[in-house]
């Protein structure tokens, strides 16, 4: 027995180290390393689930939805699950696919990463995010979905907000439209980062892209307690998100309709016009009223992600380019209505605003001959007359004297070039500044411009003086022939400012390229206060509780040139345009006494298409407050198909056919009330 | 009933009863030590199973009061034992465990979780006869190795050879289920057995050996299923593969440590009312402990084993007969071997192994098991000679 008791404190011993160890071990683990288990546990044991902020919506002046936000039951999928089963979530996508009533195969495509070879239906924005892969899910299948979620790990069945455009194809490169965000976005913008939920949208185009940030709102934060399986147990801490701010806008919603069916109508009336843009402005403010580009889209197509074939016709130089506004992105010559610059550069000049002009039917610039429209003359005119019926001679002339005192083809060394100067103060040759993202800036040729395009393409030039066009010459030998002479002078002499390059300047033909949106610019503050402004469709950003956070006022960006007495002299000239002018046609029957509207006509011609169609106006003629400004790509002469779709749009703010948009002819001023639960008060 | 019966029985009740009653003289820390665990695992218990069923939280809970209940009662009458009756009936328990554990290789055997341990009594409740081999095979192991070689403090060649028989037999029936933990125990009640009969120092030397060799052949040739590799690579380094094997190991870290020094309270662990840790009730029971009850609580149930693994020893040694010193223990060497594993492999310094805690696990049978076990130790106390 005692070697039994010898080995039993051998055990006992042994039983001592035992407690010991598992003592210590339980110190280490739940002392020392307690903490970090905690963290631990509570990693695993909750989830943070982002309750995206409501977006807020963009109003028109009066307080009428442009986008608003409309619930859907959307089912979004997480990838990120997915991928840790074992079949990489096969099973879960059939079953989804079932009560979804999808094929299988376009759940897995909507949920793949998108890339340089994965076409849509794919996933471009984080993918850490839950994907979106229905939004339009009746209550009975979500229900399936949430009732059964042991079968649908990683799938949610949530109520979303979905933007919803009640003008349809209305304004839709104006408003703009919702993309997930992208990892690279993320990155690049820090702000954007922390006000990002992970689980909305980020704008991507127009007003929701400028005004992102203010719209968005932030997001809010629910800590939820869950089980092994993910069964939510309970709500551990929750932070409401706060609601994106309300855009309201200049824009009028009625006036945008009729800008809207007058484009249309004008697109359908010309055969061969490829695009279309018109502007609204208010001339006292420079508010942005309407604006509207053709060929335009649905931009509820964005919503619960693309198909590929809607992306592709967005795309598609097929369909015009769609998401491009011609208002902002679209460059053209601006014909005669550049005249009212040219006017100005001549007042500055020196030639008296008052005086006789003649306007031959041909005038002689450096050898070639310039034309009137037709070679028609028009006799010992006044520059009032010279604007009401066009004349080009008067101004072929005026510039080709100012090139010749700049000192012509050998400059003197400050040449004061009136023509081009005086066209950029009017704001043309760079962006107005507007509320929209990726406007261009149009061009206006001159000296230093011709220089700049010499270094930049003499190169090129001097080759292809040399080599020619072969791949032309094929097609047609005399213009393989022409291109190549044009290019052996550009190599030599492509840095000088020619004659004929100023005259065709001074009838906005040649190199110049002015926006829509310039132009209405150009013309508010030339019949309004002589300032010029930086047109903002934005009038206000509200919180959504009513209490008013920022109002948005168009900048003064510069004065135009010219005195009021000078200014006041075009705008009579123009105010004959409709009456007695180029537009007078276009104008018949329309009733002057109600409203009198101003304006100028444009024909630009464009090699090898039709002439661009150009209508710049303004009403009422005495006291403006409206500038229109139309322009039909290919859409033949101004007095054709851009100034019957002015008078359609002055028609619809007036009342002319029907109920006026702005009664009493007056933009809506005051703000519309916004109630505290976020609705407008009527 | 058997009419012989009935008045032994009566008899029975009167002697345990009476005033000079081994009841009386029992140990009570022992009896306290192990009521305290009962308690504390009926909570722990509780815990972990009140979120299984929506509007039943109690339902896991009461079947182990009433295990515990019988378990009191079969240690009730354990302790009443006389070591000699024990001595020899001991080849018909360890006849009836081998039964018990052959019943399960035949069709009446059942596979719960993997392990075809089981046989199904209907209304819930099933047996699983190889927690009743253990102290089945201690029984047997300790009958033959009571009576030393003539002359000298040591177990004789042939009783070892038929301890090596007796053990290798019901193993050989375990591993069949597969039961690899259990096995792993009655190898182990095997070798103290042995080594507490007096085994020469060479020998213990050489059965250290062939339990290397036994675990080489075992590694080598494959014997084991791949879920025990995956087990023990896991222990190697649970990050390895978080989600498969390493994670039991993994969620039962983070239950024990995000106890920290004074627990969460009972109900109150997140990890355990979510149900993170697999097994909770049963093999991972200590986990509940370990984050309810903090450190403090964790600690104090290892102590409340530790006080039943030392009043054990204390009992055998002051055993003044062969038989009871080495069943005693062999029980002792039972649940410290348990304690270890169980504890140990929630903690991180053990392979995951299934086998349960004592006195805490949700288990009838093992309950029964553990019972019976301090039922012995108390039975070879009552009649050990005051000193």
């Amino acid at each position: 027995m005692n070697r039994v008791r010898a080995r039993l404190v051998v055990l006992q011993f042994l039983v001592f180290l035992l407690l010991a160890v598992l003592a210590l071990r339980l110190w280490q683990v739940q002392v020392v390393r307690g903490p970090q288990f905690v963290a631990a546990a509570t990693e695993t044991r909750t989830r943070d689930v982002i309750v995206p902020a409501v977006r807020g919506p963009i109003l028109d002046a009066s307080g009428r939805p442009l986008v608003r936000n409309r619930t859907a039951l959307v089912v979004s999928v997480d990838r990120a699950e997915m991928e840790r089963m074992r079949d990489g979530g096969v099973a879960v996508l059939k079953r989804l696919g079932a009560v979804l009533d999808r094929p299988v195969k376009e759940l897995r495509e909507r949920i793949r990463p998108c890339g340089p070879h994965v076409t849509r239906p794919c996933w471009p924005g984080s993918l850490y995010s839950p994907i979106p892969i229905d939004d339009k899910v009746s209550p009975r299948q979500a229900l399936q979905i949430l009732e059964r979620q042991e079968d649908f790990p990683g799938v949610m069945a949530e109520v979303q907000a979905v933007r919803d455009y009640p003008l349809g194809t209305g304004a839709s490169q104006t408003l703009g439209y919702l993309q997930p965000v992208t990892e690279e976005e993320l990155k690049k913008r820090s702000k954007l980062k922390a006000n990002f939920s992970g689980v909305d949208l980020v704008g991507r185009d127009g007003l929701e892209y400028v005004y992102d940030e203010a719209l968005r709102g932030s997001p809010g934060l629910r800590r939820v307690q869950v089980d092994r399986m993910g069964k939510v147990l309970g709500v551990e801490r929750q932070t409401s998100p706060v609601p994106g701010d309300i855009l309201i806008t200049n824009m009028d919603a009625n006036v945008q309709k009729a800008v809207d069916q007058a484009l249309a109508n004008a697109m359908k009336n010309a055969p061969k016009a490829d695009g279309a843009a018109a502007v609204v402005l208010d001339v006292k403010t420079g508010g942005v009223i309407a604006i509207g580009s053709m060929p335009t889209y649905d931009p509820a197509v964005w919503a619960g992600g693309i198909s590929e074939k809607d992306y592709q016709r967005l795309l598609s130089e097929k369909t015009g380019l769609p998401l491009i506004s011609r208002a902002t992105h679209g460059q053209y010559a601006p014909g005669s209505t550049f005249k009212v610059s040219s006017v100005s550069s001549m007042v500055r000049d020196g030639y008296p605003l008052k005086g006789k002009y003649d306007c031959p039917g041909v005038y002689d610039v450096a050898g070639t001959a310039f034309h009137n429209f037709h070679g028609i003359g028009m006799g010992v005119i006044d520059l009032h007359t010279a604007l009401v019926k066009s004349c080009d001679t008067i101004f072929y002339r005026a510039s080709y004297e100012m090139w010749q005192r700049d000192g012509g083809l050998k400059p003197v060394k400050h040449p004061k070039e009136p023509m081009t100067n005086t066209a950029k103060a009017f704001g043309f040759g760079k962006k107005t500044g507007i509320d929209l993202p990726g406007e261009v800036p149009g061009r206006i040729p001159g000296r230093g411009w011709k220089k700049q395009m010499w270094a930049a393409t003499r190169h090129l030039s001097c080759t292809r003086a040399k080599t020619g066009y072969p791949e032309v010459e094929k097609k047609d030998p005399g213009r393989a022939a022409y291109l190549k002479r044009l290019a052996n002078e550009n190599c030599l002499e492509g840095f000088e400012w020619k004659a004929a390059e100023a005259a065709n300047l001074s009838i906005g033909q040649g190199d110049v390229l002015v926006t829509p949106l310039q132009l209405a610019a150009a013309y508010a503050a030339l019949v309004g206060d002589g300032k010029l402004r930086s047109p903002r469709i934005g009038k206000a950003l509200v919180r959504p509780d009513g209490t008013q956070v920022q109002e948005i006022k168009a900048p003064v960006t510069g004065r135009l040139p010219i005195d009021k007495g000078t200014r006041d002299y075009i705008r009579a000239a123009l105010s004959e345009v409709t009456s007695d002018g180029t537009a007078a046609g276009a104008f018949s029957g329309f009733p002057m006494n109600v409203v009198k509207i101003g304006g100028k006509t444009g024909t630009a011609e464009v090699y090898g298409k039709e002439d661009t169609s150009w209508f710049a106006s303004f009403a009422p003629a005495a006291d403006p407050r409206f500038v229109v400004v139309v322009t039909i790509s290919q859409g033949g002469q101004g007095a054709m198909a851009a100034a019957p779709a002015a008078r359609e749009i002055y028609e619809g703010i007036y009342g002319i056919k029907g109920p006026a948009a702005l009664p009493g002819g007056k933009p809506v001023e005051r703000l519309p009330k916004i109630s505290k639960d976020g609705t407008v008060v009527h | 009933m058997n009419q012989a019966l009935v008045p032994r029985s009566r008899s029975i009740v009167r002697r345990a009863m009476g005033a000079h009653s081994a009841v009386w003289r029992v140990d009570g820390v022992l009896l306290v030590a192990v009521m305290a665990l009962s308690v504390i695992g009926t909570l722990l218990v509780w815990s972990s199973t009140r979120t299984w069923a929506a509007g039943a939280p109690t339902g896991m809970v009461k079947k182990h009061i009433l295990n515990l209940a019988i378990g009191w009662v079969l240690c009730g009458i354990a302790m009443l034992a006389d070591q000699r009756t024990l001595r020899i009936y001991a080849p018909a328990v360890y006849g009836v465990s081998l039964l018990g554990l052959l019943a399960v290789i035949t069709p009446l055997g059942s596979t719960i979780n993997g392990s075809h341990s089981w046989i199904l009594l209907g209304g819930g409740f099933a047996v699983q006869p190889s927690e009743l081999a253990k102290p089945a095979l201690i029984l047997m192991l300790s009958a033959l190795l009571a009576e030393p070689a003539r002359g000298a403090d040591r177990p004789r060649p042939l009783d070892l050879l038929l301890c090596a028989a007796a053990a290798a037999i019901a193993m050989g029936l375990v591993m069949l289920q597969p039961d690899f933990g259990t096995t792993m125990v009655l190898a182990v009640i095997t070798g103290a057995s042995m080594i507490f009969a007096g085994l020469r120092k060479r020998y213990i030397a050489g059965l250290a050996v062939l339990a290397m060799a036994g675990a080489a052949a075992v590694w080598l040739f494959g014997l084991l299923k791949p879920y025990q590799i995956a087990r023990f690579t896991a222990f190697i380094n649970p990050a390895n593969d978080p989600r498969g094997a390493g994670y039991n190991s993994t969620q039962a870290l983070i239950a024990i440590g995000s106890g920290e020094l004074f627990g969460k309270g009972l109900f109150q662990g997140g990890q355990t009312t979510g149900r993170f840790v697999p097994e909770q009730h049963t093999d991972f029971i200590f986990t509940v402990a370990g984050e309810e009850f903090g450190f403090l609580g964790a600690v104090t149930v290892v102590a409340l084993l530790g006080v039943v693994l030392v009043r054990g020893l204390r009992i055998a040694r002051q055993s003044d007969e062969r038989f009871g010193a080495l069943v005693v223990a062999g029980i002792v060497c039972w649940f410290a071997f348990q304690t270890l594993v169980n504890v140990g492999m929630t903690i991180g310094i053990m392979p995951i192994t299934g086998v349960p805690l004592p006195f805490v696990s949700y288990g009838g049978t093992a309950t029964f098991a553990n019972m019976i076990a301090v039922g012995l130790l108390q039975a070879v106390h009552i009649r050990e000679r005051p000193f």
